[in-house]
């Protein structure tokens, strides 16, 4: 038990961060950038592309792909940690978007992260830690966006 | 940043140099910023197959680079009126593109105060791989 | 666009139309320019190999993500709308393979005025392994309302 603990990768000060809100990201939604990211995706729905298509459908107007909140993309699962973690190297775990209203081009999105859990397992990659954390997304008017959930793996 | 005054500007002065340690991450950047994906400059394996050594550095990039060390140098009050340069030797990203200016001519134009700058990029070996020129407006003096 | 699909023509079990991809290093470096995800393992293949210890140049997960979010989209249509989308990044894609959108109705239910439906979705690689499952909800135009 005590060897147990003495080998986690999960360290007090790593714990005093759940829960805790950090400094707010501001993402300005362009029509471009939007437009860049549809390429990118190969995705050419004229919902996100075409402002004379976009007006007759029920948004009124250009919006962004679900996970589009501005660049640089946050994929919910990466961003600056606030502590050290000893195992260097990272993967994308998953990540899940909660689409609640429509991100228009000319929006600008304040984003939150906050760490919710941290597990840490034996596996295929060695010791390996998993993070989830929670992206709020706030439009310019204050009203929640979309949500996004993400799972950072270290080993 | 320091300011550059016309009355301080000589005939055959250097321009100080600016020194750019390339790397195939900025050339993805520069294709993302720029639109120009060619994947002569990040795919090695395509870029080998075109005939070419590896990857190379976008030309438009050097471009960008030789306009850094001219606004670097003019200051805040100067004012870039035109640059142009041509591509005569291949960069390859990883190395050390040296960007380098020298002053040629200075004039007055009407109430411009105009300078022309010889610039180019150098490659390790010495190469002049991006000639060119350079003209700017400088104020007078403090 | 195709044409509309309504909650009356969903039953579950029914599944979505696929969506191929075939990302080449260029579609990688575009979603690099596109996103700010400049990760060297996504175009430089001899640091994915010396640095990462990965066998090659893998396609971006949130890439894969965006390629089921596409899949889904062009099901729902315009007059449908995806409210959740959840991932996992299970396996790797790698550049010029055929990444295969795939999903599935698994319940179709009326929750107040919403007509909504739940889907299992994935991506394969051309080995047939689900490379990033998930689940997804949308809500679909109805009949009834209209």
């Amino acid at each position: 038990m005590a060897q147990q603990q003495k080998e986690s990768v999960i360290t007090p000060e790593m714990k005093k961060w759940i829960g805790v809100e950090g400094p707010p990201t501001i993402y300005e939604v362009e029509k471009g950038a939007i437009r860049k990211f549809c390429i990118a995706v190969g995705d050419t729905n004229p919902l996100y592309l075409d402002e004379e298509y976009a007006k007759k459908t029920k948004y009124g107007g250009i919006i962004a792909p679900l996970g589009f909140f501005g660049t640089p993309v946050s994929s919910g699962a990466f961003g600056q940690q606030p502590y050290e973690v000893s195992l260097k190297r990272v993967l994308n775990g998953g990540t899940e978007y909660e689409y609640i209203k429509p991100v228009r081009p000319g929006d600008t999105i304040i984003s939150t992260r906050k760490i919710t859990d941290f597990q840490e397992r034996d596996g295929r990659l060695g010791r390996t830690l998993y993070t989830s954390s929670e992206t709020i997304y706030r439009n310019q008017r204050g009203e929640v966006v979309a949500i996004g959930r993400g799972t950072t793996i270290n080993y | 940043m320091a300011q550059i005054y016309f009355n301080h500007v000589k005939e055959g002065m250097e321009l100080p140099v600016l020194e750019k340690k390339t790397t195939t991450r900025q050339l993805v950047q520069w294709a993302g910023a720029s639109g120009d994906f060619n994947e002569i400059h990040y795919d090695k394996p395509w870029a080998e197959k075109t005939g070419l050594p590896g990857l190379i550095i976008h030309g438009r990039l050097k471009a960008a680079f030789l306009g850094q060390l001219v606004t670097d140098w003019m200051g805040p009050a100067g004012t870039l009126k035109k640059i142009d340069v041509a591509y005569r030797g291949m960069d390859f990203p990883g190395d050390t593109v040296k960007c380098k200016g020298k002053v040629v001519k200075k004039y007055t134009r009407g109430r411009e105060r105009l300078v022309d700058v010889e610039v180019w990029t150098e490659n390790a070996k010495g190469e002049k791989t991006t000639p060119g020129t350079a003209t700017v407006a400088l104020p007078a003096r403090r | 666009m195709a044409k509309q699909v309504y909650y009356e023509d969903v039953t579950e079990g029914m599944e979505l139309p696929q969506l191929v991809k075939h990302p080449m290093p260029r579609q990688l470096v575009q979603w690099a320019g596109a996103t700010g995800d400049y990760n060297e393992f996504h175009y430089n293949e001899t640091f994915a190999k010396v640095r990462s210890n990965l066998p090659g140049i893998i396609v971006h997960g949130a890439l894969v993500c965006q390629f089921v979010r596409q899949m889904v989209s062009d099901w729902v249509g315009d007059e449908g709308t995806l409210k959740k989308l959840n991932v996992s990044y299970r396996g790797m894609n790698f550049p010029e393979q055929d990444c295969i959108c795939k999903g599935k109705v698994v319940k179709k239910q009326v929750q107040g005025d919403d007509h909504l439906v739940e889907l299992e979705v994935w991506s394969e690689n051309p080995k047939g392994e689900k490379t990033t499952p998930g689940t997804a909800v949308a809500i679909l135009p109805s009949r009834a309302k209209k």
